[in-house]
């Protein structure tokens, strides 16, 4: 192994890679935040007592956890420009119209974390007992009262694990939207393999990084875990 | 409603100003995978004779350039989407990829040759000779003979959706195992590793990596290939509906070709004149 | 949409998915048998023997499979050492490659899936097998396994499905399963979303069926779910 290779600096990889990392975390934040966007909608879908909007959200999440993520992020590459080109000539625009690859990375990444995230809070939203609701009701809250008292605290309590998991699996797929060209950790370590003929180099290299990335998040989401479950009584 | 959804759609998307005949903008794309045409260096930049040939050509149209890289597979489908306007990337001008696209003049012409490791009981067929697909005669004939009789149940690795690929089907058909590589580069490490008995590329990307430390046990054998398959040479990809764009840029390559600069990039990079 | 295009192409994928279920079964399987091993020796009190299955869990699970494939199908090669060693017969290949990756990544997540399925057996139900003097080896086999299992199958229907979907990334070493040869297809018809979604369609249709088979089995292995007679 040749670590010359992963000098900072115009000679060397390091710094690249670096700012790879810098690039990873951002789209992974940028995907799990349309995620979670995502989810809200896709569990109030899941939860609506009309069977078209609950087919639609079914239809969703089943597609888009059933095929492979890396399909799903070259069909958005790759179709998701024409269907805004499409738009847009709805409104009168002829032109090309590019999509900037950060943009439609985290939106492919988001668009499968959020099926994901939507399972979870579907769960957790299920966790809370009806009675809950049922006392607020009769003790006359209203419905944004209850939602922000009742439902909210809880199913971010009941949800967190399972976002946890969402996280570390979003953040390894951002390893996947290397094909649209944004230079994140795994296409930086692609494209310096092949330049130096070195690929155990970048590639542990790359694996290291996301290590770091993964352990690092891990410790905050047990601290927010930690957060959320205080004044929970334990056996 | 119109008005704010042109804004949200302007704020979230580049819109790239290609409206026809404005060309002050002009996006390039590349792969920075193939080496010395265009490659990636440490400093994380696209360099190569491809990449100083582009931005010569911006000046000469006074254009501002923007180099973009994309994956070599998806190349075409990209510039269709507007993700760039051309596509400058060692893509050989042939007959299918017309049905889609549109080259400009080519600019260069190298031939392919298939290359195995030193050390391969392969390496005994002599590295001589060239073949025209367009034109075979007898010579020639006999010499593809015995480069499909050598490769005969061999397992030959080529960078995928190449004119190489599209050879290694149609001319050596079941004959041979194909691998298909996404970049030239891991085709170059496979071929080293011993995973692949032959590769076939164009000579000056293998020639570089010969040069260098960890190519230096590789061979040429066989003639060198051109024609058929391989097309007629090296052009920019353009959109079919920037006719316009087109225009240009062959008259750019004209003055290039005409003042000697566009020699002087391949010389610069292959240590040779391969411009045409 | 060019549909004719996209039934054209359907027959063509359609040969690339003998690949994708032969690798998804070989490693799942192998996988499987690993897994077992590992979450005994995640729940075992031995320091170092905890230590390496915590460290290989936490590799496995904490990088992406695209990593890993490269790695050890680029990365290894590499080295002149293995490419002279005996090892080389099975790494020279990237079918056994791209096994081998699949195979070490699903067992990860498969252990911790059975650990958890083993600590959710109950405590009482282990105790009252103890106290009929049940061998270690009866007890895991009649108790503990049996329940874990059922405990573990929809989790571990998911794991399924992920590896489905997985082994669409060894298209990238030159291996021809469905993605693979929608690339290939690409190449010449240059309509990725048109080929893309066809891919997609069969990865749907081979997950629904085990989606389906999982269910049938979570059903078949919970007694009280089925109407009596």
């Amino acid at each position: 192994m040749d670590l010359e290779l992963l000098v900072l600096g115009d000679t060397g990889w390091g710094d690249e890679m670096l700012r790879a990392a810098l690039v990873t975390l951002m789209v992974s934040l940028s995907a799990m935040s349309i995620g979670l966007f995502i989810s809200i909608f896709g569990t109030l879908s899941k939860l609506s007592n009309k069977i078209y909007i609950r087919v639609l959200a079914d239809a969703y999440t089943t597609i888009i956890r059933g095929i492979p993520e890396l399909l799903v992020i070259y069909l958005l590459f790759f179709g998701g420009s024409n269907a805004i080109m499409g738009l847009a000539k709805l409104f009168g625009y002829y032109g090309y119209i590019e999509i900037n690859a950060f943009i439609i990375g985290s939106v492919a990444v988001g668009a499968i974390s959020g099926a994901y995230s939507t399972e979870v809070m579907r769960g957790a939203f299920l966790a809370i007992p009806r009675g809950q609701v049922d006392a607020a009701k009769s003790v006359g809250m209203n419905k944004f009262l209850i939602f922000k008292r009742i439902l909210v605290p809880q199913v971010l309590r009941y949800a967190l694990p399972g976002l946890g998991n969402v996280w570390q699996l979003t953040l390894k797929d951002t390893a996947l939207i290397m094909v649209t060209g944004l230079v994140e950790i795994m296409r930086q370590a692609h494209v310096a393999s092949g330049s130096t003929y070195s690929p155990f180099t970048f590639y542990i290299t790359a694996a290291i990084l996301y290590l770091i990335l993964t352990t690092a998040s891990n410790k905050v989401f047990n601290s927010a875990e930690n957060w959320a479950n205080k004044g929970v009584r334990r056996a | 409603m119109k008005r704010f959804y042109l804004t949200l759609i302007s704020v979230l998307l580049t819109v790239s100003a290609s409206y026809a005949g404005d060309w002050s903008k002009i996006k390039i794309g590349t792969e920075g995978a193939y080496p010395p045409w265009n490659g990636t260096n440490a400093a994380g930049e696209l360099e190569g004779a491809e990449i100083d040939l582009a931005m010569d050509l911006c000046a000469r149209m006074n254009a501002e350039c923007e180099l973009v890289a994309q994956d070599w597979d998806g190349i075409i489908p990209a510039l269709q989407n507007g993700k760039y306007d051309a596509i400058i990337a060692g893509m050989s001008i042939t007959s299918e990829r017309m049905e889609v696209i549109n080259f400009s003049q080519g600019y260069a012409n190298e031939p392919a040759s298939f290359s195995v490791l030193k050390s391969s009981p392969l390496a005994s067929l002599q590295s001589a000779g060239k073949v025209n697909m367009d034109a075979l005669d007898n010579t020639s004939s006999a010499l593809l003979d015995s480069l499909k009789s050598t490769l005969d149940g061999k397992v030959v690795g080529v960078q995928g959706s190449t004119t190489h690929e599209n050879f290694v089907k149609q001319v050596l058909g079941d004959s041979v195992t194909m691998k298909s590589y996404d970049t030239q580069q891991n085709l170059e490490l496979d071929l080293t590793a011993g995973r692949i008995d032959a590769a076939l590329s164009d000579k000056g990307s293998m020639e570089e990596f010969m040069s260098s430390d960890n190519g230096q046990n590789i061979t040429f054998i066989g003639p060198g290939l051109g024609g058929g398959p391989f097309g007629g040479g090296v052009g920019a990809g353009l959109r079919k509906a920037d006719t316009d764009l087109l225009e240009m840029i062959n008259k750019a390559i004209d003055e290039a070709r005409a003042d000697g600069t566009l020699a002087e990039h391949f010389i610069k990079w292959f240590g040779k004149d391969i411009s045409m | 949409m060019n549909y004719e295009l996209m039934i054209d192409t359907f027959p063509k994928l359609l040969g690339g998915s003998y690949i994708t279920i032969q690798l998804v079964t070989i490693s799942l399987f192998i996988g499987f048998c690993l897994a077992i091993g590992l979450a005994l020796l995640r729940l075992s009190n031995n320091y170092f023997l905890n230590f390496f299955a915590k460290t290989y869990v936490f590799y496995f699970r904490g990088t992406p499979l695209l990593v890993q494939i490269f790695l050890i199908y680029y990365g290894i090669a590499q080295f002149e050492v293995v490419r002279e060693s005996l090892a080389w017969i099975f790494f020279k290949e990237a079918y056994w490659c791209g096994i081998l990756a699949l195979t070490l990544n699903t067992c990860a997540y498969s252990s911790e899936i059975i650990r958890g399925g083993i600590q959710s057996v109950p405590f009482g139900q282990i105790e009252s097998a103890r106290s009929t003097g049940m061998s270690r080896f009866l007890l895991y086999r009649r108790i503990i396994l049996p329940i874990a299992f059922r405990q573990a199958l929809p989790a571990y229907g998911n794991e399924m499905i992920l590896m489905v979907k997985a082994t669409s990334l060894v298209s990238t070493i030159t291996i021809m399963d469905i993605t693979g040869i929608a690339r290939l297809v690409i190449a010449k018809t240059f309509s990725p979303v048109e080929i893309f979604i066809a891919a997609g369609l069969i990865y749907l249709t081979i997950n629904f069926i085990i989606t389906r088979l999982i269910s049938y089995c979570e059903f078949k292995l919970t007694p009280y779910l089925q109407k009596s007679e």
